[in-house]
């Protein structure tokens, strides 16, 4: 008889601490995982096998996409809000402080300098529609792109005393010539070394 | 497994015992969910970094004097519209091989790399002096071709290449 009893209570185990455990885990992972942002200008980047990750800080992205539509965005708030400094400086443009927080808060953008007010102005449902921004304009009559890079590693430098790195993001069906542009402006300025940001595939193709 | 102790024994008198049982749920579900989010979540965490292709680009001061190299050292790959691609070694008015048409992937262009990586060293007599590759993309090549061709160099472990700007001679390839 009381061997029976036995075997019966040894079926349900306490599990209280492993819950506590498990949402302990959750809530941390939750809390760290970065909430994908809504991209401006989506790009189906190409795939490669290189597994090097991008790097997390002093980094400036170029995207390239719609046929040759040009985004750029710097990681670090602080770095975008001394850039949108110099590029004010350059087209005399004024920025209240509240502008140049809220362009803290942009991502990326695409817009030629005198939309950029309008721009902060809206709300980022809006400005995040594709389609909303035209991108920025970076031939060799007004090359606004080429300002962009180089107040943005002027601001990089001075905030963070290191150089800045640039990446490439390029729609996989992006001709190649748009891409040769950018690269072009990048070297001009005596970046040689970008990062081409890609999806991950196996060698086996 | 799945019970929920509500039972009150029944009995008369035992009204003591019951309150106690009923402290204890069962929380096997609860877990059971909590360790799926995880999982949830840590794959997407360490899966939504963007990985990234390193690319060093030759400096453009025209000051500095080309070095000259070896012909059979070096291979030129042109990247053509409509994901087409031609190799030939040497130079493009005596070409040492080729021009010929490759398809991209492992049976293609890799198998050519693979093998000219091997054999470069042994023709030039200097482990030192391995295959060198020039990449020169058309115009109406996408970008996705060049990522493609500089994925093989990544994964066939070319010792040098270069992008290059592609000449008339060589685009003209491609028009026929």
């Amino acid at each position: 008889m009381a061997k029976v009893k036995m075997s019966k209570k040894m079926t349900s185990i306490d599990m209280t601490a492993m819950c506590d455990v498990a949402f302990l885990l959750l809530t941390f992972f939750i809390l760290t995982a970065t909430a994908k942002q809504p991209e401006p200008l989506p790009v189906d980047t190409p795939s490669s096998t290189v597994q090097v990750k991008l790097p997390e800080t002093d980094l400036a992205i170029i995207t390239i996409g719609d046929s040759g539509k040009v985004f750029f965005g710097v990681k670090a708030a602080e770095v975008r809000v001394k850039t949108l400094e110099l590029i004010s400086e350059k087209y005399k443009l004024q920025f209240t402080d509240k502008e140049k927080t809220d362009f803290g808060l942009i991502d990326e953008f695409g817009v030629p300098v005198n939309q950029l007010k309008v721009l902060i102005g809206m709300k980022s449902a809006q400005r995040n529609k594709v389609g909303q921004q035209a991108g920025i304009p970076h031939d060799s009559l007004d090359n606004q792109l080429a300002e962009w890079v180089r107040a943005a590693r002027t601001a990089n430098a001075e905030i963070n005393q290191k150089q800045l790195n640039f990446a490439i993001k390029g729609d996989s069906k992006e001709q190649y010539p748009e891409i040769k542009k950018v690269m072009d402006i990048l070297q001009d300025q005596r970046v040689n070394k970008f990062n081409l940001v890609t999806g991950l595939r196996s060698d086996n193709f | 497994m799945a019970e929920l102790n509500t039972g009150d024994g029944g009995g008369k008198g035992k009204k003591v015992r019951s309150k106690k049982q009923n402290s204890k749920v069962d929380l096997t579900a609860m877990v059971d969910l909590a360790f799926l989010l995880i999982t949830f979540f840590m794959l997407t965490t360490s899966l939504s970094k963007p990985q990234s292709m390193d690319l060093g680009m030759p400096e453009k001061d025209s000051k500095i004097p080309p070095i000259l190299i070896a012909d059979a050292r070096t291979m030129t790959i042109l990247v053509g519209p409509d994901n087409k691609l031609k190799t030939y070694m040497g130079q493009f008015t005596s070409p040492l091989e080729g021009p010929k048409d490759v398809v991209y992937g492992k049976a293609g262009v890799r198998k050519d790399l693979l093998a000219k990586i091997k054999s470069v060293p042994e023709v030039m007599g200097d482990p030192k002096k391995g295959l060198i590759v020039l990449i020169k993309a058309d115009k109406k090549s996408n970008y996705k071709n060049l990522v493609d061709v500089l994925d093989e160099m990544a994964i066939c472990k070319v010792p040098t290449y270069a992008i290059v700007d592609i000449t008339k001679e060589e685009a003209n390839l491609f028009e026929k």
